[in-house]
């Protein structure tokens, strides 16, 4: 998919007049941060746990190559084949070179982000395979050829109207004039078509939540059992990941479970949490008889020992888009791509250049919410900031701005200047605010355009400060 | 293709070059929360609990001689057919189908006409009321995930704490013969992805029933 991060703006001004995403939008925003905020209540530990998480996470980055190795070793040992990707490119052309040698006509695939961020449905399609996606979000925005709005529930932005005629069109064998208004019946609809896909599939393509190193295994984690059906019933099982998904050990698999299903939907677990390894053994009845997995860079090992290493912590859990006020505005599609929210507004400029991402770090009110509940601990903010930081020193900025930002710069570190020059502003702010608001003023037409702008009551804070202090002595 | 991994690993190790020392790895500690941590009796009263909690339905019989009866039950009570797809391990093994002849038992993989499975569980775990089920020769891993509604059979000496003690059994009985899947299930399928709402069964089982065996095996 071609990413529109580049016209952000535009993207969010269409999102806003959008009244069905508005809707879905404000079920979001009443749903998943008090099922989170519920789940967290239950459990004393719970930020024991979060800084658990991090450790590991911290523990993996700083001696990822062991780690990778030892997985590697474990997956050869187990039966498995490992297969290395510097790009999403090498990543694709690998699956569709193990779905050839399988002759694969169709594939079944649960949920994967990085399937999302490699376009592995686009290569498998061009390569005459017919790609199938299984998780119920993803099988619907699959029908209506649109990316995830939300990395752990894709379909958020639609309303069931909108569900129900993709339905309507895709499943052409059902009577055209059958009611389809209630959840239950799309959801059954769903279940009987993908269940002959699931039985019919050559190949069963998913991520992996974690890799483990200690047995070679990888972590799938679905609530509806989707991704268990794609890796047990096809005779070919492909995983695809990124590097940085590993952990150590089971242990730390089940603390990143303590704190991943909590904070992505509100649960204590997932109902389903498979510890898959290696292919069926010689006596099993059923599983795979060949197990891939795939492993890819694309840009991680650039982040890694840089400003941005601790984004490499991310465990894809949702819960910074369901509390980020930026996100419940706009949704997902308007940041132009797979990811979204702030782990996209930081991730996606280094994965897509901060060229054409530019917008997406300053959608932001650095309000800090996304790094209070963010399970490994991620400085969010932060690195916003930093990108920021960087677009200022390259001067990508527009030249107004930039000059703006200079000024500004200049006055706050002289701080007599600077007090002096808000003492006067307010002054004269007062003088000819005289009916408490303006609806013009100078250089400042962004905002006055659509609201008035308040005129100044009494001091500066600072200038308030000082005198209280002066009283007290 | 290894040319690829040459490059990875050397890039890796090239920025990780001056690594810190290993603090973190030494000083990580594992937290298991302490809602588990109790006397053994309670565990059971816990696990029922929180599985119900998470829409399962749950029996409790004396003898795994009681099973069938209780599964016949569970049949019944939600207008199923009398017959039941079942493995072929230890605990499967043991019970007395034959005493229920009313129950019909196929053995085997899971067909999509299945509308009814049981499996037997490796563990059960208080903390969450989640099942540890692993696959092997006579437990194809079908069974938990195609049929309508999968029953498991647990005794209660098989629930414990937390997630890290079904770990440390695991290593110490399969070790070098590690299975080739280990299902964490935690109730029945689910699924919120149409405007929030949460409906059981999408894809695995609509129904998850555990009979809960007091005695120990035989």
């Amino acid at each position: 998919m071609k990413p529109t991060s580049d016209v952000f703006i535009n993207n969010s001004r269409e999102a806003l007049v959008n009244d069905t995403l508005q809707e879905a939008l404000a079920k979001l925003a009443q749903g998943f941060p008090l099922k989170r905020f519920n789940a967290v209540s239950r459990l004393a530990e719970f930020d024991d746990l979060r800084d658990a998480a991090r450790d590991i996470k911290t523990d993996v980055l700083n001696n990822l190559d062991s780690y990778l190795e030892k997985f590697e070793a474990q997956v050869i040992k187990q039966g498995g084949k490992v297969h290395w990707a510097r790009t999403a490119d090498e990543a694709c052309k690998i699956i569709v070179g193990l779905c050839e040698d399988a002759g694969a006509r169709t594939v079944t695939k649960s949920k994967s982000m990085i399937g999302e961020e490699i376009a592995l449905n686009e290569s498998l399609e061009d390569a005459g395979i017919v790609p199938v996606e299984t998780d119920l979000g993803e099988y619907i925005i699959q029908l209506r050829k649109e990316p995830p709005s939300h990395i752990i529930a894709p379909a958020i932005h639609l309303t069931i109207e909108q569900v129900a005629d993709t339905f309507k069109e895709a499943h052409q064998d059902y009577p055209a004039d059958r009611a389809l208004t209630e959840p239950r019946v799309l959801l059954d609809e769903a279940r009987q078509v993908l269940r002959q896909r699931f039985i019919d599939a050559d190949v069963g393509i998913t991520g992996a939540n974690m890799l483990v190193a200690e047995t070679g295994s990888i972590v799938v984690v679905t609530n509806e059992g989707n991704a268990d059906l794609t890796m047990t019933l096809p005779k070919v099982h492909i995983a695809v990941a990124s590097l940085e998904k590993i952990v150590p050990t089971l242990e730390d698999a089940t603390t990143l479970m303590r704190v991943l299903a909590r904070s992505a939907t509100g649960q204590d677990m997932s109902v389903y949490t498979t510890l898959a390894t290696g292919p069926k053994r010689d006596e099993d009845q059923d599983g795979p008889e060949a197990f891939h997995i795939v492993l890819l860079d694309n840009g991680r090992t650039d982040m890694l020992g840089g400003d941005f290493h601790e984004m490499l912590r991310c465990i894809r859990c949702g819960a910074c888009l369901n509390h980020c006020p930026i996100y419940k505005s706009v949704g997902g599609h308007a940041y132009g791509w797979v990811y979204s929210g702030p782990m996209g507004a930081v991730l996606m400029p280094n994965l897509l250049g901060i060229g054409k991402t530019g917008d997406l770090p300053n959608a932001s009110t650095l309000c800090g919410k996304c790094e209070e509940i963010c399970p490994v601990r991620i400085p969010l903010p932060d690195m916003l900031r930093q990108w920021r930081t960087r677009q200022f020193d390259a001067a990508v900025t527009s030249s107004k701005s930039h000059f703006g930002l200079k000024v500004w710069a200049y006055m706050v570190k002289r701080p007599l200047l600077y007090r002096f020059f808000v003492s006067f502003m307010l002054s004269n702010l007062r003088k000819f605010g005289r009916k408490g608001r303006f609806n013009w003023l100078p250089f400042a037409k962004g905002w006055t355009q659509v609201r008035d702008f308040p005129a100044p009551e009494g001091q500066s804070f600072i200038h308030q400060y000082l005198m209280s202090q002066k009283r007290k002595r | 293709m290894s040319s690829a991994r040459e490059e990875i690993l050397g890039n890796i190790r090239r920025v990780l070059k001056d690594r810190p020392a290993n603090l973190v790895q030494d000083s990580r500690k594992q937290v298991v929360p302490a809602r588990g941590q109790l006397p053994h009796v309670d565990q059971i009263a816990l696990f029922i609990k929180e599985i119900e909690r998470v829409n399962a339905t749950t029996a409790r019989v004396g003898r795994l001689a009681d099973v069938p009866e209780a599964i016949a039950a569970f049949l019944a009570a939600n207008n199923l057919p009398s017959e039941v797809r079942t493995g072929r391990d230890q605990v499967m093994r043991v019970i007395p189908w034959s005493d229920h002849s009313a129950i019909t038992v196929n053995q085997g993989v899971a067909q999509p006409t299945d509308q009814a499975s049981v499996t037997s569980a490796f563990a059960g775990v208080a903390e969450t009321g989640s099942l540890a089920l692993i696959s092997g020769p006579d437990s194809p891993t079908s069974l938990n995930y195609l049929p309508d509604n999968h029953i498991v059979v647990l005794r209660a000496g098989q629930i414990v704490g937390s997630y890290e003690e079904v770990w440390q059994q695991l290593r110490e009985k399969m070790g070098e013969d590690w299975p080739r899947a280990v299902n964490w299930i935690t109730g029945p399928s689910r699924t919120a992805d149409i405007e929030q709402e949460l409906l059981l069964g999408a894809h695995g089982p609509r129904r998850l029933h555990v009979v809960l065996v007091d005695e120990e095996a035989e």
